[in-house]
């Protein structure tokens, strides 16, 4: 079995363009459904608000800059085949390297510190990223990247329900906490929803629901309804736009799942605002 | 849409109801987290603040950096409440605007009632949008912090929402 070595200049450079890219040009599901909500809206002060997110948008793209100040933390999913090698120092090197020179490079903000409690010093280049990285078969390597805002990850939950809590403990947990997070996240949201595994892998599937197409829906019907029903019972819920008030708090809800121990039945929500960026490329 | 300018003045802010769209021009400082912890802490040793906040306004936010060509990179606002353990101190030394994004708590609405203060916000996201109403940007001090130091911007025609009036009247609260 052969093993293809991809040069690690090739990795740094297509991180950096996803970086670059997912903070200058919001992706075309999340701009159409700003585009309908606004439509939809009866409130003149909602409107006004997604008009300005709109403008906002049209502005980053056409002049290069970010959409938010807010450019993230680094957050790559990677699907990285077992029969690949990555030359110089490494694909983990390559990768920071792609981070280093998108945030620099790019004018994007750095918003890393190095040490979470007690020095809390800017890295300056907002390395490092946070990889999850999958083995699959094969001789390529997928990377999806996404800039993670705080405003919205702060509002963002885990809980450990156990199985007697069935499909109404999820609802009423994912419910809660975009309750909870009102206002601050920066609505219209996209809400992540990880259901089983294990306490990580449930908040990790939380966050990767959060990197799908919003008009995606999960492979099994019963998830794709629930996902269905949750954003009907969000926007009922009046946070609107901005949290002014409205009919958009959420512009899509995704479920991804995972088989999960007897015992349990973890359930994360992540948030995500509407500045929700995330690019993929196969290399 | 309601013309203000900062500093406000007594009568400005009187007539500010909430729910009011205005924009708003003249000149502000920033702070956002780890300055506005650098002044807490100065305030709990009894010492000055490096900026006189009488009368004045603070924005939550930590611009991105600015483009070869532009005063100021994107510079929307960063989410207030967690700004609510230390703004009641600068209130009660005279902070009259505050402008961030989302709820404020309890403790920040009585002492904004008590001190006559206003509480505004931007749609957060609106980035970009923003930073076009930003002319000038100098830097005031804790340069060390980056992105989270303390700058005066002078603004013209920023567009803002009363969250918040002197009376405690709440936007998010319906």
């Amino acid at each position: 079995m052969s093993i293809r070595e991809i040069p690690a200049e090739r990795i740094t450079e297509a991180v950096k363009d996803l970086f670059m890219d997912c903070n200058y040009y919001i992706g075309d599901d999340i701009l159409g459904a700003l585009k309908a909500a606004r439509e939809n809206e009866d409130s003149q002060l909602a409107k006004d608000v997604l008009t300005q997110i709109i403008d906002n948008d049209a502005i980053a793209a056409k002049e290069r800059i970010p959409m938010c100040q807010d450019t993230g933390m680094a957050v790559l999913f990677v699907e990285y085949g077992d029969r690949v090698t990555v030359g110089g120092d490494g694909f983990r090197a390559a990768v920071e390297e792609g981070v280093r020179r998108a945030y620099t490079e790019g004018y994007l903000r750095k918003s890393v510190v190095d040490d979470p409690v007690f020095d809390r010093v800017n890295t300056k280049d907002n390395t490092p990223p946070v990889i999850h990285t999958e083995i699959v078969p094969g001789d390529a390597i997928r990377i999806t990247a996404g800039g993670k805002g705080f405003g919205s990850e702060n509002m963002s939950s885990v809980k450990m329900l156990t199985p007697s809590a069935g499909v109404e403990g999820v609802k009423k947990f994912v419910l809660d906490a975009v309750a909870y997070a009102g206002p601050n996240p920066c609505p219209p949201i996209v809400v992540g929803v990880g259901i089983g595994g294990t306490f990580e892998k449930a908040a990790e599937l939380a966050k990767k629901a959060t990197f799908r197409p919003i008009a995606s829906r999960h492979a099994d019907e019963r998830y794709a309804a629930l996902e269905e029903e949750l954003l009907s019972q969000i926007n009922k819920m009046n946070i609107g736009p901005a949290g002014l008030g409205g009919k958009t708090t959420a512009l899509g809800v995704n479920i991804e799942t995972y088989p999960t121990h007897i015992a349990g039945m973890p359930v994360a929500v992540n948030i995500c605002c509407h500045a929700c960026r995330h690019k993929s490329v196969t290399i | 849409m309601k013309k203000i300018n900062f500093p406000i003045t007594d009568e400005q802010l009187a007539s500010l109801r909430c729910g009011d769209r205005v924009l708003a021009s003249g000149y502000l400082y920033t702070a956002r987290d780890a300055a506005h912890k650098r002044m807490y802490d100065l305030l709990q040793q009894g010492k000055e603040l490096p900026i006189d906040v009488k009368g004045q306004t603070i924005y939550y936010v930590g611009a991105a950096p600015a483009k070869p060509g532009y005063v100021i990179g994107p510079c929307g606002p960063t989410s207030s409440y967690r700004m609510d353990k230390y703004a009641p101190s600068l209130l009660d030394l005279g902070l009259k605007v505050m402008v961030g994004k989302g709820a404020r708590n309890d403790e920040v609405i009585a002492s904004m009632v008590r001190n006559k203060a206003v509480y505004l916000i931007a749609v957060g996201g609106a980035a970009a949008l923003i930073a076009n109403s930003i002319k000038k940007v100098d830097l005031v001090c804790y340069e060390d912090l980056g992105t989270e130091a303390i700058y005066r911007y002078e603004v013209e025609d920023m567009p803002l929402i009363v969250a918040i009036d002197p009376e405690g009247n709440n936007i998010y609260v319906r």
